[in-house]
């Protein structure tokens, strides 16, 4: 679905992501660790194509078709979407309207279908009418985020600290709709989507299950393994020591 | 004041430049040819359908408790379809009212400015709108004053009046045909909200690039009455120049001006909202949205004098730029003049956000049709005080000049 070789990324003139290989197969879910300020979210929005990350070296594939350089909105229409950690607030722009806006239609009402997957992620009619990320609270960000995601039905999605600032019972909600978007309640051999989570807690990661995790420190990803210790390492350790158990556990291998 | 005296007065102003704008020489322009009234709406000229609808006229008069409509210097239609209102033009009202001239220039001063004077000098009809007391007119009234030939100066003088406790809406459109090049509306507009009593005026500007225009409008507002402007527009315009000016005199008396204006190609405005809250307890609310693009020079005005105890007024103007070529002044006044007031503002100027595009790009859209989703949204401001059907009409209107500049 994704392949990324030798990613190499500016922003602003400072060398942020520096040689990066990542692949992510079809039906295949990464999950992503790293420290504040190492480079995730420049990765995310360099995958998704925004002008100010610049690719200095190196090729981004997506399903086949070199996308290095082209537009975000070509990016969509491939099938790539994100769920952002900062979104935007735009004035006069109703959540609704981003609803119907991501399914690819021009209605301007906000009608039955929106509210009925408004419903889902427990979203009201009064909700869907206020601008979109203005004033929201931090977890309504999350939920509005997926929201966009569930009508978008992206086929390579991209989570952003999906469950950071979110409670308790929002993330069971929220994990269960990312699940069902990224085909995890299927049998492996007939899941079609794909997906690259960021997250600090590993707290989503509870409701939905990943095939990989990486660690990231310095814009290049430091070590990669099976989530359940990738995480357990990360939580109990920290990420430096992560990634020398990590480098260890690759040496014995060797031997 | 007699009639001698008003006149008198409008003819020592007649050479008083305006506070604002840019001075128009108004002998260039002429009454024009009488042109016969109509039956009805849909007998005017089938060339100039497009350009009643464009300004918000229904010409099957559909849910319009009446309907007037002016071209050039004649008024050509007028009808009431509701009890308890009523609607012609200001000279027939004159002439059956009595008691209507103690209304003439009591809001807007005769010698406010030389266009005031050509007013009284010159006038050439305008309307006349009223309800009866106690009457709620939910049903909006229409009128249209319309401009079709070269060099027509159409000098208006409308009166509305609320009585007590009665309800009056109003769509009024101002358009001229597309043959004309150039052409002037003066426009005083005197209105008197009683106690208890409701207007809401949502007017549509459909102007052009030869249009000169400087309305003079002020409202007067008794105890427990409301009155709601929502200005609309979006076509170029030469020059246009006003400041209507609400007076609250009444305890708790509300003014909203709502403004949005889209100034493109080489349009010049100074457009202004001013709140005088005289009254105690009274309020207002002052809300623009101005758009200047290509070389549009704006002038956006707001200014709330807060007089009467417990007053309180907010002011909220927003303005984007699209163009380096344009320019756009955002001036928010605010006066106090005595302590237990509550006078607010907030105004600014922005460009349309990179990182607002981009997310919307990251939903599919292309980059134009991201700017222009932003340019809608930032246009588009919630029109309080309207009954629903007609709340939800101007909002079709809105969308409908939107489509034609976008
Ligand atoms: N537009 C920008 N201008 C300047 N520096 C930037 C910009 N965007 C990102 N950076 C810098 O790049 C580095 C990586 O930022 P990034 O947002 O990718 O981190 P992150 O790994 O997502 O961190 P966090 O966990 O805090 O979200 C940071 O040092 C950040 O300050
Ligand atoms: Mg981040």
């Amino acid at each position: 679905m994704l392949k990324i070789k030798d990613l190499t990324v500016e922003v602003e003139g400072k060398e942020i992501i520096r040689d990066l290989h990542l692949n992510i197969e079809e039906g295949e879910v990464h999950v992503l660790f790293g420290p504040n300020g190492c480079g995730k979210t420049t990765l995310l929005m360099t995958l998704l194509g925004f002008p100010c990350y610049k690719v200095t070296r190196g090729r981004i594939t997506f399903k086949g078709v070199d996308i290095t350089n082209s537009p975000t909105n070509e990016r969509v229409k491939l099938g790539m979407g994100m769920s952002f950690q900062h979104p935007p607030e735009i004035r006069g722009v109703k959540l609704g309207d981003m609803v119907n806006i991501a399914q690819g239609r021009k209605e301007e009402a906000i009608d039955e279908d929106v509210i009925a997957l408004a419903k889902r992620l427990n979203i009201s009619v009064e909700f869907l009418n206020r601008d979109v990320n203005l004033g929201f609270s931090g977890g309504e960000v999350k939920r509005s985020e997926i929201l966009q995601l569930l009508a978008q039905a992206p086929d390579f999605i991209m989570f952003d600290e999906p469950d950071s600032g979110v409670d308790v019972e929002n993330i069971e909600l929220i994990g269960k709709i990312m699940s069902e978007l990224l085909d995890r309640n299927k049998m492996p051999s007939k899941r079609k989507k794909s997906g690259l989570i960021i997250t600090h807690s590993g707290s989503i990661m509870r409701h939905l299950k990943a095939d990989r995790a990486h660690v990231m420190l310095e814009g290049r990803i430091a070590c990669s393994g099976m989530p359940d210790e990738i995480t357990k390492n990360v939580m109990e350790t920290g990420f430096e020591r992560c990634v020398e158990l990590c480098a260890r556990t690759n040496e014995v291998d060797a031997e | 004041m007699t009639k001698e005296e008003t006149i008198e007065r409008a003819k020592r102003a007649k050479r008083k430049k305006a506070a604002l704008g840019e001075d128009i020489s108004i002998e260039e322009y002429i009454a024009g040819e009488e042109h016969p009234s109509l039956n009805s709406l849909d007998e005017f000229p089938a060339e100039y359908q497009q350009d009643l609808l464009d300004a918000g006229i229904e010409p099957t008069e559909k849910d319009r408790s009446g309907s007037f409509l002016q071209r050039d210097c004649s008024v050509v239609f007028s009808a009431v379809k509701y009890p308890g209102l009523e609607l012609m033009s200001t000279t027939d009202a004159l002439k059956e009212h009595d008691w209507l001239k103690e209304y003439l220039w009591k809001a807007v001063p005769v010698d406010t400015d030389k266009y005031t004077a050509e007013v009284e000098l010159e006038q050439t009809h305008g309307y006349f709108i009223r309800s009866e007391a106690g009457k709620k007119v939910t049903m909006p009234v229409q009128s249209c004053l319309f401009i079709s030939s070269d060099k027509i100066g159409q000098k208006v003088h409308n009166i509305i009046i609320a009585e007590e406790d009665s309800e009056l809406h109003i769509i009024t459109g101002c358009s001229v045909s597309h043959a004309v090049n150039s052409a002037l509306h003066l426009g005083v507009s005197e209105f008197y909200v009683k106690k208890g009593a409701k207007i809401t005026f949502t007017m549509i500007h459909n102007w052009s690039r030869g249009m000169d225009v400087r309305p003079r409008s002020a409202v007067i507002i008794e105890d427990d009455g409301a009155f709601i402007s929502n200005y609309i527009l979006m076509t170029p315009v030469k020059s246009l120049q006003m400041y209507p000016t609400a007076y609250c005199v009444g305890r708790n008396a509300r003014a909203t001006f709502q403004t949005i204006i889209y100034a493109h190609g080489d349009t010049v405005i100074d457009s202004g909202s001013r709140a005088v809250l005289r009254g105690e307890g009274s309020r207002s609310e002052i809300i623009s949205r101005v758009i200047s693009t290509d070389n549009a020079k704006v002038i956006a005005r707001s200014d709330v004098i807060g007089e009467g105890a417990n007053a309180k007024g907010h002011i909220e103007c927003r303005g984007l730029m699209l163009s380096d070529t344009a320019e756009l002044d955002s001036i928010p006044e605010l006066k106090a003049e005595r302590k237990d007031l509550d006078l607010s503002h907030e105004a600014a100027i922005g460009k349309v956000a990179e990182e607002e595009i981009q997310y919307l790009m990251a939903r599919g859209l292309s980059e134009e049709e991201a700017t222009s989703v932003i340019i809608r949204g930032f246009l588009n401001v919630d029109i309080t005080g309207l009954p629903d059907a007609l709340a939800r009409e101007t909002k079709r209107m809105f969308d409908m000049s939107l489509e034609k500049v976008m």
